[in-house]
């Protein structure tokens, strides 16, 4: 391959800085809102070459327990940013709809649905580890979660794997 | 905007170094802005990147990792096989194309 001239630009993709980086998110809401931007933020540093690591914590562990990744829901109630008034929230019914609701505008942007989505991110090389406290208190093991999590860890033991991470609790 | 030469094709390029005239690119440029990021084209990347080329022709913007994958068929592993450590903006350059603005 000659090249006549040296090229005047050229996207500087491997730096060194972005190589080295690192990055750990805590996900510890396990409602389905506040899921996707752990998992959405996940996606994107490894697309930018990041190694990232997610750890599931509290209601965070509903994400990676296969019982009920794929049924993770949203409610209203009390969340101000819906803009509905907070009495309907309670009602029956509302908080199903809510749920439906949020689920196609996710999936008519083309992005997928909880399990798909740590399929994709294991696939794009992210880490995925269980909290065992959040374990221990839920009586769930190994078996009873996502088949790619790695494993389940203490806090400590995320912290130490996550030496140098930027971070992120979410 | 500026213009520089790679290999032989005067080319306007973005800020950062990516075409930006759709039909400036060529395969044989490919091979060039390839090199350029340290990429040796095989027959797996070339299926990646005439993906990229047509569906963008198709639909005006480019592809995700997750387009590349659902609908073009290419396994999200492979890309990153093929494309390391930053496979969307990889293939977005030596397709000759902009860097994907969707976040998933």
């Amino acid at each position: 391959m000659s090249t006549d001239t040296a090229p005047a630009i050229v996207p500087s993709f491997d730096t060194e800085a972005s190589t080295a980086r690192k990055l750990a998110i805590i996900c510890s809401k396990g409602s389905l809102d506040m899921a996707y931007p752990g998992l959405i933020l996940a996606n994107a540093a490894l697309g930018e070459g990041v190694e990232t690591h997610l750890f599931f914590t509290f209601w965070g562990f509903d994400i990676i327990t296969r019982r009920t990744m794929g049924d993770l829901k949203f409610t209203p109630l009390g969340n101000t940013a819906t803009h509905m008034p907070q009495g309907l929230g309670g009602l029956p019914g509302v908080t199903h709809m809510a749920t439906s609701r949020l689920r196609k505008a996710i999936a008519d942007l083309d992005v997928p649905d909880v399990p798909e989505f740590l399929d994709q991110i294991v696939a794009s090389g992210g880490h995925l580890w269980g909290c065992r406290m959040s374990a221990d208190m839920n009586h769930l093991t190994e078996e009873d979660l996502y088949e790619e999590v790695e494993g389940i860890i203490s806090a400590s033991d995320f912290i130490e794997k996550t030496e140098g991470a930027q971070l992120l609790f979410i | 905007m500026p213009v520089t030469t790679i290999d032989g094709h005067t080319v306007d390029v973005d800020p950062e170094g990516f075409l930006t005239e759709y039909a400036e690119w060529d395969e044989e440029l490919a091979e060039a802005l390839a090199a350029q990021i340290g990429i040796s084209l095989t027959d797996e990347h070339w299926k990646a990147i005439r993906f990229l080329r047509q569906d963008y022709a198709d639909q005006g913007e480019t592809a995700t990792l997750r387009r590349i994958s659902t609908v073009g068929g290419i396994p999200i592993k492979s890309l990153f096989a093929l494309f390391p450590q930053k496979p969307a903006k990889k293939l977005a350059y030596v397709a000759g194309l902009p860097k994907p603005h969707g976040c998933v």
